[in-house]
């Protein structure tokens, strides 16, 4: 049987970054999957991810979000918004050698369709502030994705150490 | 070198017209789990279910975690004749939904477990689910329906992908 998982491109950053983006995504797949391991240099305990995709910055993303911090849940919305959001990055505050962990799932990439993306992430610390939350993001086009760009939010760059894997998924 | 992949996809369905369901049979039981991820609209505002082997008893049951955009809750159903991909308060329409149902040891004699995620943003509404379901069933799970619990149909467009994981 063929693979259906297949490593499209990874970075594993030799110095800090400001974001990380992946371009020139092939429109070979049906899904694709980004995995990672990342913290920032802002200070606080945990960070999270601004996500754009194609270099869009209008106002066609939305999402709404599921959080837990060790103690209490919520849930917020943003709509009409410039940017998405993905969990997974520890900040500048946080355990030191900590990075925190997230996934991005965008099925049907290519689709001409409006797409949802699934993000799930994680900073636990051994301490009290601690994060989970998920994500379900909406980025209003029909164009198929191409590039995904990922900037921190609390910090200005993310730091050395932080790695992103992109795979792609075949449905056949 | 050689491929050592464990995930392989095993059958694929995208609509062409308006259905009522999507549905895999004859399932091959070489695999360990079974994973199911579908974009999903429908015709009008529905609630989408999972049926194993066409069983229709109330054999289903599940705990849920919701973020509708202003609060977070839990909430749990049991021995309901379907597993409910949107009980904790989400539904299908018009807007692309992403489902994905994690089906554990899925040929084994025990009962059946399945992780849900749901992603249903629709700018200004919807919700975002993470549950645990179960299904009281000791026959491997030769056959998955994602299907229209409700009044309404899958629309066209809306594709869903079984993997089995080795």
């Amino acid at each position: 049987m063929p693979s259906s998982r297949i490593l499209i491109a990874s970075n594993t950053l030799g110095s800090s970054a400001a974001s990380v983006t992946f371009s020139g995504i092939p429109g070979t797949y049906t899904d694709l999957v980004l995995r990672y391991s990342a913290r920032s240099d802002g200070a606080s305990v945990d960070d999270y991810f601004s996500l754009t995709v194609n270099g869009v910055t209008s106002s066609v993303y939305s999402l709404t979000n599921l959080t837990s911090d060790g103690s209490t849940v919520g849930s917020t919305r943003l709509s009409n918004n410039t940017s998405m959001r993905a969990y997974g990055c520890a900040g500048a505050n946080s355990t030191s050698n900590t990075f925190a962990s997230g996934e991005l799932y965008i099925p049907s990439y290519t689709a001409s369709q409006n797409k949802p993306l699934s993000n799930y992430g994680a900073n636990e610390t051994n301490a009290t502030a601690v994060f989970m939350g998920a994500v379900a993001n909406l980025y209003r086009q029909t164009t198929a994705v191409s590039s995904i760009t990922f900037a921190p939010l609390v910090g200005t760059n993310i730091v050395s150490g932080s790695s992103f894997f992109l795979y792609g998924i075949k449905n056949s | 070198m050689p491929d050592t992949s464990t995930e392989v996809a095993l059958a694929t369905t995208t609509l062409g017209s308006a259905a009522a369901s999507i549905d895999f049979t004859s399932i091959s039981s070489a695999y360990t789990d079974l994973r199911l991820v579908v974009v999903a609209t429908s015709t009008q505002a529905l609630n989408a279910g999972i049926r194993f082997n066409s069983n229709t008893g109330t054999n289903y049951s599940g705990t849920g975690l919701v973020g509708n955009g202003s609060s977070a809750s839990s909430s749990r159903y049991t021995s309901q004749t379907y597993l409910k991909l949107d009980n904790f308060d989400a539904g299908l329409d018009t807007t692309p939904v992403m489902y994905t149902i994690d089906i554990f040891n899925y040929a084994g004699s025990t009962f059946k477990t399945a992780l849900v995620t749901l992603s249903g943003d629709t700018n200004g509404s919807g919700y975002v689910n993470r549950s645990v379901n179960l299904w009281r069933q000791t026959t491997a799970i030769s056959s998955v329906s994602f299907y229209a619990a409700s009044t309404g149909n899958l629309a066209t467009g809306t594709t869903a992908t079984l993997y089995g994981i080795l």
